[in-house]
């Protein structure tokens, strides 16, 4: 007997739909941790459309090159529902299980139909193993793809947070620099602080960088280009938060500060800054009641 | 501005324009007496290291006329790129606007009249 043909297949596949559709989401069920009664709503309505997508391109014969036109609804379907899982927080084996739990029903189906011809049957399960392999796969780089979409967003949205510009005092500015300081930072860095000195018409910028874990010649360089256009602005910088680790490495680079004011402690860049501002800064006797100055 | 010239660049500077201003300017030093100069750049969008060797040509002319120059007015997009094309404008003297400008052409006449002019 000749191995069924594709067509064949599909054939037993629709005569067995609803038994298989059964079992696929019962398979389903018993993987998922999710059981509310809206995702399993969801589940069903995104089986039935698996389903009819899959006989639609079986059914006219596009085999299994998944970047055939034939298969584009099929493709959609998958990477919307890998989009969606992706977001709400599935895992990948739960979102890839999806396809992979279609195999054993659809086996049991092909057995039944074939049980007469071993032959006819094991070149049925080879096309079948194939194209479902295929498919999990496609829904797995979607999944990933999404992952990394999310990713790279929420990368953003960090860097915007952290570099926040704040008033120490009339014209003295503080910019306490938390995490590393790479190119793409230091841009975002530079643009926000220089817009904050028009805006404040400050003379003074206290750049801190207690929170920052490493200085290399990059990020000194970096550092160095921020004070260069703070300067550029009329705004003098101070340098301060260096821990004794990053001082050693600073000088084991050579790098070259000696342009820049650098103070330990934010206090001390604080009293030097209000000292240059024409500020002083006094101790008056009174305890400090509620409403004193 | 008593003592003080004040230069606005609006347009585009080419070689000529240039030399038809350091001309024009030093010539007005010298009229006045002025003892500062202040150049407006907050009309510039860009500058390149051609208005860059300007300026900085500029302030070494009005130094030996005894006069000291402030560059005011300097957009944040032009000192980015300024910075990351590695053109500091070294020894030429920047204020945010020209208010700050003036104050800071105080403190240097001051200073060098502390410091006598010794050898300028």
């Amino acid at each position: 007997m000749t191995p069924p043909t594709n067509n064949e297949i599909w054939n037993v596949v629709s005569t067995q739909e609803n038994e298989i559709m059964i079992q696929w989401l019962d398979q389903q069920a018993k993987s998922s941790r999710r059981t509310s009664a809206a995702e399993k709503q969801e589940v069903v309505r995104e089986s039935r459309e698996f389903m009819a997508a899959l006989k639609a391109a079986s059914e006219k014969g596009h085999g299994d090159d998944l970047s055939a036109p034939g298969w584009a609804p099929m493709r959609d379907l998958l990477t919307g529902l890998s989009a969606r899982r992706a977001r709400d927080g599935y895992s990948p084996a739960e979102t890839a299980s999806f396809v992979f739990s279609l195999k054993a029903p659809l086996f049991g189906a092909v057995q039944k139909e074939f049980s007469k011809d071993p032959i006819a049957a094991l070149a049925a399960l080879v096309q079948i193993t194939n194209l479902i392999d295929k498919l999990g796969l496609f829904t797995m780089e979607a999944f990933q793809r999404t992952r990394e979409d999310v990713i790279s967003r929420q990368q953003q949205e960090l860097m915007e947070l952290s570099t926040p510009v704040v008033r120490l005092w009339e014209n003295i500015l503080a910019l306490p620099l938390i995490g590393t300081l790479d190119s793409a930072r230091t841009q975002v860095v530079m643009q926000n602080l220089l817009d904050a000195i028009v805006q404040t018409r400050s003379d003074f910028v206290i750049i801190d960088i207690t929170g920052v874990p490493v200085v290399d010649t990059l990020v000194a360089q970096h550092l160095l280009k921020t004070v260069a256009a703070a300067r550029l602005m009329g705004a003098d910088c101070v340098i301060s938060g260096i821990r004794p680790q990053i001082a050693q490495t600073i000088i084991h680079l050579g790098v070259d500060l000696s342009e820049v004011t650098t103070k330990a402690t934010l206090a001390d860049a604080f009293a030097v800054t209000l000292r240059r501002s024409g500020h002083a800064v006094v101790k008056t006797g009174a305890a400090a009641a509620s409403n004193s100055k | 501005m008593g003592e003080f010239l004040l230069v606005s660049i609006q347009v585009d500077m080419h070689d000529r324009l240039a030399l038809t201003l350091q001309d024009d300017l030093t010539e007005q030093i010298v009229r006045h007496r002025a003892r500062g100069v202040l150049i407006d750049i907050s009309a510039l969008e860009m500058v390149d290291s051609f208005i860059g060797r300007m300026l900085g040509t500029i302030a070494s002319m009005a130094h030996l006329l005894d006069a000291e120059t402030v560059v005011v007015g300097m957009q944040p997009s032009v000192a980015i790129t300024l910075v990351e094309l590695g053109l500091s404008l070294k020894g030429i003297r920047t204020a945010l606007d020209v208010e700050k400008g003036m104050a800071t052409l105080r403190e240097a006449l001051l200073e060098k009249e502390v410091i006598g002019d010794a050898g300028s």
